[in-house]
């Protein structure tokens, strides 16, 4: 039976756990911004129409026209000057498509000589850039990621606004009538058009996430092309359709997931390589869609980080959730 | 093939120059999408094609669609500006 | 000057797009003007590495007939670093657009100098 230390109060693990449970705010004591209640955030927050009157007297100025003429001509004068240095520069580059250029060194010749070989991916972009180069990709789905949620933060509507209840109508519902004012609801041909063209972009889209390594393609042009998909979904046939099957929880476990596999799986086959371990994933005879080892599902996990970030993207855009 | 080249190339210049002075958003962000499928034919002709897939999925298709959408919100707000305006 | 111009020619329309680019980044007062001169200047940046790859003659970086001779392929390294710039210029520019329609939201304007004139009158306020 385990027994509470008697300095629990005190310690370190207590306060690490009540920051986690959000008990405690570190900041709370130390904090510079103190947001104002909520009538004078109200008062403060001048409406649009109010600056009508005081606008005009504000470009009135005579002065404001002359820096606003300086203004243009120097920066039309350094952008000249920025286009002039550059290309002066050019004119001393290496001549276009020679391979003799420096660039073309022993780490393209590398991959192109060992590329297959080493990774098992016919396309030598893609084994290049999710074997050798793995990490960096995902660096890369983790900026989709960040970026979602800073779209995320920046554009969401809260379904319980309680001011906005109090007057009747929340703030979700006026965003969502407001999505509706330049759009006719239940477009007939968007929606046989869609019905037509939606299943096609579908499974072009998963057909060039799962030939990532034998075709031109992968994981992040097949996102993109599922997560248009989705999107054409969704303006035909609207939100009711698609919240059936994508919502935000989905979004965050599938988001998740697919990170958390990238990073344990390419953690596991650096550490094998690392110390010159057996990894114990086969490579598989090149050309067959089952080769190159990790890359089939690494593939796989960044096309649903992208088709998701996609379909996120929009859908924040157009209602400010999910 | 190297005419071809240089008409697209041409092409391109002439699309970024008429985005910057398009007078109307709608009409720059419909010339900005067709700047992105000519530089997807580029990529084509430099024996890129995973360049050409991504940019025709990415940077016609998503970037295009989050500008219109941009656009769509935006008119939406300043819609609901001079109703309230009007009423009050 | 005018000749090695015409020789790197993708490299001279690369260099004039990020010119043009950033003159409608530094220029232009509407903020969606400013994001497409953004992206404007993304592309030629892409454009410019994607041209220092290939090798004239050459194939797509892609095995074909079991053919692993350096002679053969273009040179895969900036096709694969362009290959995710393109994504993340698109997340920078939803992160863009996003902080655009909230800068609507409160100032009602998209012009970005009565933005700035509007914040500075509501801070004297």
């Amino acid at each position: 039976m385990s027994r509470r230390r008697d300095d629990y109060e005190q310690s370190w693990w207590k306060g690490f756990k009540e920051w986690v449970d959000g008990a405690v705010d570190p900041l709370a004591s130390g904090i510079e911004i103190q947001i104002p209640e909520k009538e004078q955030r109200d008062k403060e927050m001048v409406h649009p129409g109010d600056f009508g009157q005081t606008q005009q007297s504000l470009y009135d100025g005579r002065g404001l026209w002359y820096f606003r003429r300086f203004y243009q001509v120097m920066s039309v004068f350094l952008c000249l000057s920025i286009i002039f240095v550059l290309l002066w520069t050019v004119s001393y580059l290496p001549a276009f498509g020679n391979a003799g250029n420096p660039d073309n060194n022993e780490v393209s010749a590398r991959y192109i000589e060992q590329g297959l070989k080493e990774t098992g991916a016919v396309n030598i972009v893609t084994g290049m850039i999710l074997d050798y180069r793995a990490f960096d990709t995902f660096g890369e789905s983790c900026v989709l990621f960040i970026a979602s949620c800073c779209v995320l933060v920046l554009l969401r509507i809260d379904a319980e606004d309680k001011d906005a209840m109090a007057k009747g109508k929340s703030k979700k519902r006026m965003a969502e009538a407001n999505d509706r004012i330049f759009e006719p609801k239940n477009d007939i041909i968007l929606q046989k058009c869609a019905c037509v063209l939606v299943p096609l972009i579908l499974v072009f889209g998963i057909y060039i996430v799962l030939n990532g390594h034998l075709s031109p393609g992968g994981g992040f042009s097949g996102g993109a092309v599922l997560g248009s998909g989705l999107i054409l979904y969704l303006n035909a046939f609207g939100f009711k359709k698609t919240e059936r099957f994508f919502t935000e929880k989905v979004y965050r476990r599938v988001t998740l997931s697919a990170l958390t596999f990238y990073c344990l799986a390419k953690s596991y086959s650096f550490f094998t390589g690392a110390n010159h371990l057996e990894s114990g994933i086969p490579l598989g005879t090149p050309g067959a869609i089952l080769s190159s080892g990790l890359i089939l599902p690494l593939n796989i996990c960044v096309g649903m980080v992208v088709a998701c970030t996609m379909y996120a993207f929009y859908t924040l855009f157009r209602k400010g959730g999910m | 093939m190297r005419a071809f080249e240089v008409i697209l190339l041409f092409c391109l210049v002439a699309c970024a120059v008429a985005v910057g002075f398009m007078k109307d958003l709608l009409t720059s962000i419909v010339i900005f999408m067709s700047y992105s499928l000519i530089m997807c034919v580029i990529w084509v002709l430099l024996q890129s094609p995973d360049l050409a897939i991504t940019e025709a999925a990415v940077g016609a298709g998503v970037t295009s669609i989050l500008f219109f959408v941009t656009l769509k919100k935006i008119r939406a707000i300043r819609k609901e500006d001079r109703h309230e305006q009007t009423k009050g | 000057m005018g000749a090695p111009l015409f020789v790197n020619m993708e490299e001279t329309v690369s260099v004039i797009l990020f010119g043009v680019g950033f003159t409608m980044l530094m220029l232009h007062r509407n903020l969606i003007k400013k994001i497409m001169g953004m992206n404007i200047m993304d592309t030629a940046v892409y454009l410019f590495l994607a041209v220092k790859g290939y090798i004239s003659g050459r194939m797509v970086p892609i095995v074909t007939d079991g053919i692993q001779d350096v002679s053969a392929y273009i040179n895969p390294v900036p096709s694969g670093l362009v290959l995710t710039g393109i994504v993340v210029s698109v997340s920078t520019t939803a992160l863009m657009l996003a902080l655009t329609i909230r800068l609507y939201e409160r100032y009602g304007s998209l012009d970005l100098d009565e933005i700035l004139m509007r914040a500075a009158k509501e801070e004297r306020i």
